[in-house]
This record gives structure tokens, C-alpha cells and sequence, in this order.
């Protein structure tokens, strides 16, 4: 096609998408092409506008919404407990930590308590799907950089993770096994030896996974330099969780608003100095242990903890079956709650959580009734998109592969 | 039979058109990539995990591209803006074509009932097999694929072009 | 005096009756301003030395229909070394909701306002790329509004199935 006719066609058909590209697009010198929602390396279906200039991107313009889901309006067509469904299925690598932080803003908004032992089992499953999350994160960003054995690997340890899920709640992902109050129900015996057991699995595969990849000359030559943002930059586009740490700035949801009994529990949070796609990547190797450190921590505790795993409020958490035998309030309780569940009062909390991706918000705002008024999530993945055109600019398109890679976005996070 | 008596030990196997383009078919069917959300992750422990391989099958190597593909696994929920896509890629894959409608969400909508999913992908292609689960697990999954080859199998020559 | 107080102070000083309403909720201090100084507000919180609330968490919205001023949008704002959480939240009549943009004092703000846009309709004015983010870009309505139908098809059962399945648009090949 010739320059005349290449351009005729970008005024016309990207009429309100000009403004986001530059000059030479509309003369034909460089070409705007379409990296469309289905492509093996966008981890999902992320579309993205790439103005490129040989091999170099000028302008990457990501378009969104190809997963919207409607979560948020679906959610307030529900009751509390059952729109906690539906939130296990948004940040599919999450689902233990999404459940956490909207149970956390029930929590606060009803004012309810939760009993110890949930809290540290509460603190155990996030810390499992943070690793979890981030072997999946290794799979496919190595896979994107070219070193696929690892997706291989990093699926056969997530197998044994969810092993341990499927044993406390019959679910190998969508649990929904963090209610409001508590957890849904105590965990078997079998579940501390299948921790340890995973505790003492994994720490020589990862370093079998490092030594692959941390000190080899490709994987350096790949990711150093690469999609640089300095820590003010990142700041200013509110970039939080490992992104953010990559460029050293100190700020761990765990560590400075904590949560769940955090505050209890001796762990590092890794910073990097760059800013860019190798220290990102370091970052997160460095979480699996801090994580498996914690958990360490908290079984210890656990097995000190007795007690009961949901709160007492039979307000907001159902009698156990063997007590509604016995008593009437139980009763009426277990019916009031499945039929018409528990009522909010009228106000608005803003509860965050560190997920393996940043900051995990849910804002809750209650109007007295059953259903909530408004869930927004505020979620990580989308926050983080937002500065993808500037930490892409004068990368090769290869590049920009393994940047969306070290952002660590998930398409549900993004989409809602 | 005498026929194969006298040249059997010649290296010879009788059979039907069908059942040698069938086999052929079933065994070497590559799936096109098209991992939308949750589903994806289980289909990606189907290829990739250790204990359900699918390279047993011939069906681990997952092509991108919808012109070198024979099997489209639409893993996850499918919404209105991300449907004119869907019928597009599935218009770019030659024939024969196969769809497994994998997950709640593809085959009926899930538990999103409302105004940003299609509620169901049949409304946009056709479907052959449908797994179900919330997300199916690997194993399931593998069923589903099973089944579509003994759907495969018994395919008739009317039924091919 | 802590830092929540300071700002309030800070706040009724400079900018008196722009200033609706402060309540306290669960430990939260929410900020009710008046629509039209929302942007200096949020600039003089960013920029103060002493209050240097620098980090816009997050930007969103919620629909009180049929109660008038039916939008309210919220601005979660935090200092980062305490850390302080703050919200902001401001009132937009349903007929012809219009708000000023926090585009040039939080960059992040761009796709959070999209999506308020998106979802909402309520507009941002001075933003640089005013178009709809999560839905298609010919969708018509805004669908996070409560008169907005949530959309769903009915449910199959056995005294319905034949009226549905008639009227399904199954594809052909």
C-alpha cells in the first residue's frame, strides 16, 4: 500500500486515537500496527497499538476491556456472602487474596472480630498464593523471554500448592474459602505436614531456577535496562507492589498499614536500585523466600492457636450444623442469613492489601440493606498499565514483550 | 482376510478412508491459543503440568496463529467487545475445525449473568464439545478432548467439506 | 495534634465554605467538598509541605439514584512516610454531571477517570483523553448507573425452556 493510501486509512479508521500518536504516523514514516487481543506473549487479551518505527515503538497505546466482566454491578445485585464468589474469579492468581481484602472491608464496615487462629491461617493462605502467583509470573515471563523449560517447572511446583487448596476446600483454585468473620471451615490434620512438606520441597528448585536465569549472560543482556522507570516517575503514576520496590522506593502494605496479625511476623521486603526489568524480576525471586519464611512463622504458630476459625457474631457468621440441632437462635440465624443475609450500615471503608501485584483496594460503601451499594476494586494490574507507554519508548517490540511481563499484569485485575 | 494372511508379513494394514483420515485427525490436533481468563491457567496445567500431559495426545504444541491450528478451546469468559474477535479468529482457521466450549463461562455464561458477557459462545460459534466446572480441572479437560476424538472418530465422508 | 487533624485545619482554613462536611467512619476520615474547588484542593494537599499527601490511591464513583446529587466521586488520597489515608468526596447533580479533571496534579488519574467516564458518564473536564476505556467505544449507556438494568438473560427452567431456546441466537457455522 502506498504512503498516501497507509494514510488515508489511519485518518479514517483511528480518528479518535490520533491524538495519542505522533506526527510521523500521519505522514506514513513510521507504521501503527495491531498486537490484538489474541497473541501468545500479552498474557491475556490485552490489545495493544503499537506505533513502530523499524523495530523501535514509538507510541505503545494499550486498549483494555476485552475481559470486563461487570463485576462490580453483578456484585451489587447480590447478597455479601454470595457476591464473595465472585470475587475468587477476578484476579485469577489471587483468588485467596482477592477474598482477603473484600472479607477484610466486610470486617471493617460491619465491625466484626476476627478470632486468632483464622488470622494466621488467613496469613498462611495468602502468603501460599503469593508464591503461587509468582511461580506462574516466572513460568510465562521466562517463557516470553525465551526460556520456556522454566513454564514446565513452575507448573509442576503450583501443582503441589494447589494440592494443599483442594485439601482445606475442595477447590483447586476458586476457594472461596475466606468468609466474612473467619474462614469457612477448620483446616484437616493433614494440612500442617503438607505445608512443611511443600516448605522443604521448594527452596532447591528455586535455586535450580536462579541459577538458570539470575547470573546467565542472555537473561541479563534481556532485561537489564530495559523498561527503566526512576522512583519518582513511579510514584507519580501510583505503581505499587514490586514494580514500585524495583525502583526503591520502601512501601509494603505488610509492612507500613498492616493487617491479618502482619505486624507480628519477621520478614524482609526486598528494594531494588534501577528500576528496571532484571531488578523487578530479583524482587520477586526474593519474595518466595521471604514468603516461605512467614509461613514457616506462622505454623509455628498455628499449632499453638486453638479455637474456633469464624467469629461468634451469628449476625454475620453462621452457626456450626451441630449447634442448630440444639437452639432455636441458631435457627433463625442459619435461616436469616441464607435467605436474606446480614444488613450493612450505611457508610464507606477503603481497606488495601499487598497482593502479589500491588495494591489491592476494595472500596465498600453500605446503604443499610443486604446487598452492597457500590464494590469498586482498585485493582493493581490496571494502576500499573497505565505508565506501559513510556517505560516502552525507544524499546524493540521484543522489549515490550518482557516489560508487560515484569509488571506482572493479569487480565481479569485489569478488566474487572 | 485371506488377503491379509497371504501379505500381512509384506508390511501391509487394510482399512477404511474414514478411519485412516479419522486417526489422522485425532492424533496430531494442535489447539490455537486462546486462553481468555481463569480457564486458561487449568489449560495451561493441561499442556504444561507434569501429570496431565497433553504432548501424550500430540496436542502440546499450542500454535498462535488461527491458520495452523485445528482446535480452538475457548478457555474463559467471552465478553461483547472481545466476541467479534472470537468469530473472526474462528472464521480464520481452515477446515476441519473443532470448538470445545471450555468452563462455565463459555459454555453458558457462568455466574456472570449480565450485560458484558455472552452468555454462552455457541452464540457465536458453534460448539462440539462442552466441559464444565468452574474452572474444569485437568482432568476434565482431558475428557472433554477424549470425547471430541471419539466424536471425531466416528466423523462420516458425507460429513467432511 | 495527628496528621488527619492537621489537614482538616489546614484545610477549613484555606478553603472555609468550599469545605461541606468531615465525618469519621471505622477509623476513616472522609472530606465532603463542594465540586467546584476540588482541583485546587487536591493540589494544595499535594503540594503543602506539612500535609504532602502525594499519592493518589484510588479514583472512583458511586451512584445514589434517585437521591439528587445522585454522583459522588471519590478521591483516596495518602501520605506516604506515616502513612495518612484520606478521602475526598464530592457531589455531581445527575443532570449534566461535570467535574474538573485531576489529571495535571496526579497523573494516574487518567484511567481512573476514563473509567468513572466510562461507567458513570460523568465528565471530566481538562482531560486529555476523554474516551471510554472498559467498554466498547459504540457502547450507548453508562452501565455502573443504578437505572441501568444489570442485563441478565433469564434462567432456563423446564415451563420456560421452549420460549428461551427459540429465541437464543445460536451461531451457524
Amino acid at each position: 500500500m502506498s504512503a498516501q493510501a497507509e494514510t488515508e486509512l489511519l485518518d479514517t479508521t483511528l480518528d479518535e486515537l490520533k491524538h495519542l500518536f505522533s506526527p510521523r504516523a500521519h505522514s506514513g514514516e513510521t507504521v501503527v500496527l495491531n498486537m490484538g487481543p489474541q497473541h501468545p506473549s500479552t498474557h491475556g487479551v490485552l490489545r495493544l497499538i503499537v506505533e513502530l518505527d523499524g523495530e523501535i515503538i514509538i507510541n505503545a497505546v494499550p486498549d483494555i476491556g476485552f475481559l470486563h466482566t461487570g463485576v462490580e454491578k453483578n456484585m451489587e445485585a447480590k447478597t455479601f456472602l454470595k457476591a464473595l464468589v465472585m470475587t475468587d474469579r477476578l484476579d485469577y492468581l489471587n483468588n485467596m487474596g482477592n477474598n482477603l481484602t473484600y472479607c477484610l472491608a466486610i470486617e471493617k464496615l460491619m465491625d466484626v472480630k476476627v478470632p486468632p487462629r483464622a488470622q494466621i491461617l488467613r496469613v498462611i493462605l495468602a502468603e501460599l498464593q503469593r508464591i503461587g502467583s509468582h511461580l506462574v509470573w516466572l513460568g510465562t515471563h521466562s517463557t516470553d523471554i525465551a526460556s520456556q523449560s522454566i513454564l514446565f517447572y513452575c507448573f509442576r511446583e503450583r501443582e503441589k500448592i494447589m494440592d494443599i487448596f483442594e485439601m482445606i476446600s475442595g477447590q483447586r483454585m476458586m476457594t472461596s474459602y475466606i468468609r466474612p468473620g473467619g474462614v469457612w471451615r477448620d483446616v484437616p490434620a493433614d494440612f500442617i505436614p503438607a505445608v512443611r512438606d511443600f516448605l522443604a520441597y521448594l527452596p532447591p528448585h528455586l535455586d535450580d531456577y536462579e541459577a538458570l536465569l539470575t547470573n546467565n549472560p542472555i537473561w541479563i543482556d534481556r532485561t537489564k535496562g530495559i523498561g527503566v522507570i526512576n522512583a519518582e516517575d513511579a510514584l507519580a503514576w501510583a505503581l505499587t507492589g514490586p514494580s514500585l520496590r524495583g525502583s526503591g522506593v520502601n512501601f509494603d502494605i505488610r509492612k507500613v498499614m498492616p493487617y491479618c496479625g502482619y505486624e507480628e511476623y519477621d520478614f524482609e521486603v526486598p528494594l531494588g536500585q534501577n528500576g528496571d526489568v532484571y531488578d523487578r524480576y530479583y524482587i520477586r525471586m526474593l519474595e518466595f523466600r521471604q514468603s516461605m519464611r512467614i509461613v514457616e512463622q506462622a505454623l509455628a504458630k498455628l499449632e499453638k492457636a486453638k479455637g474456633p476459625v469464624i467469629t461468634n457474631d451469628r449476625k454475620v457468621a453462621p452457626p456450626p450444623r451441630s449447634e442448630i440441632g440444639v437452639s432455636m437462635e441458631a435457627l433463625i440465624h442459619h435461616f436469616k442469613l441464607w435467605t436474606e443475609g446480614f444488613n450493612a450500615p450505611k457508610g464507606e471503608v477503603y481497606v488495601a492489601t499487598e497482593s502479589p501485584r500491588g495494591e489491592l483496594g476494595v472500596f465498600l460503601a453500605g446503604n443499610g440493606g443486604p446487598k452492597p451499594h457500590r464494590v469498586h476494586f482498585r485493582t493493581p494490574s490496571f494502576v500499573n498499565l497505565q505508565p506501559l507507554n513510556e517505560m516502552s519508548k525507544n524499546h524493540y517490540v521484543a522489549d515490550a514483550v518482557g516489560i508487560i511481563g515484569s509488571i506482572d499484569i493479569v487480565l481479569g485485575d485489569v478488566d474487572r | 482376510m485371506g488377503l491379509e494372511q497371504k501379505l500381512g508379513d509384506m508390511g501391509i494394514v487394510t482399512t477404511t478412508l474414514e478411519t485412516a483420515v479419522n486417526w489422522g485427525r485425532t492424533n496430531a490436533m494442535w489447539p490455537m491459543l486462546f486462553g481468555l481468563a481463569c480457564c486458561a491457567m487449568e489449560m495451561v496445567s493441561t499442556v504444561a503440568g507434569p501429570q496431565n500431559d497433553l504432548s501424550r495426545f500430540g496436542m502440546e504444541l499450542m500454535r498462535a496463529s488461527p491458520r495452523q491450528s485445528d482446535l480452538m478451546i475457548v478457555a474463559g469468559r467471552v465478553t461483547r467487545k472481545m466476541a467479534p474477535v472470537l468469530r473472526r479468529l474462528y472464521d480464520q482457521m481452515p477446515d476441519p475445525k473443532w470448538v470445545i466450549a471450555m468452563g462455565d463461562c463459555a459454555s453458558c455464561g457462568g455466574i456472570f449473568n449480565n450485560y458484558a458477557i455472552v452468555q454462552g459462545v455457541d452464540e457465536v460459534v458453534p460448539v462440539d464439545v462442552y466441559v464444565a466446572g468452574c474452572p474444569p480441572r485437568p482432568e476434565a479437560l482431558m475428557h472433554g478432548i477424549i470425547t471430541l476424538h471419539e466424536k471425531v472418530y466416528k466423523m462420516k465422508l458425507k460429513d467432511w467439506a | 495534634m495527628t496528621h488527619i487533624e492537621k489537614t482538616i485545619a489546614a484545610l477549613k482554613e484555606k478553603f472555609g465554605g468550599n469545605i461541606v462536611d468531615v465525618t469519621e467512619f471505622r477509623g476513616e476520615t472522609t472530606i465532603v467538598v463542594d465540586k467546584v474547588a476540588i482541583l485546587e484542593v487536591v493540589r494544595f494537599l499535594k503540594e503543602a509541605p506539612d500535609l504532602r499527601y502525594t499519592f493518589l490511591a484510588n479514583l472512583t464513583a458511586f451512584d445514589d439514584w434517585p437521591e439528587e446529587p445522585r454522583f459522588n466521586v471519590v478521591y483516596q488520597l495518602r501520605e506516604m512516610t506515616l502513612p495518612a489515608n484520606i478521602r475526598l468526596k464530592c457531589r455531581v447533580a445527575g443532570d449534566d454531571p461535570q467535574i474538573a479533571s485531576v489529571v495535571e496534579v496526579f497523573r494516574n488519574a487518567n484511567w481512573h477517570e476514563r473509567e468513572v467516564y466510562d461507567m458513570f458518564g460523568v465528565t471530566f473536564t481538562g482531560h486529555p483523553d476523554h474516551r471510554r476505556i472498559l467498554m466498547p467505544a459504540d457502547w450507548q449507556g453508562h452501565p455502573l448507573r443504578k437505572d441501568y438494568p444489570l442485563g441478565y438473560e433469564e434462567v432456563e427452567f423446564t415451563f420456560n425452556f421452549k420460549e428461551i431456546e427459540k429465541k437464543k441466537p445460536y451461531a451457524k457455522e
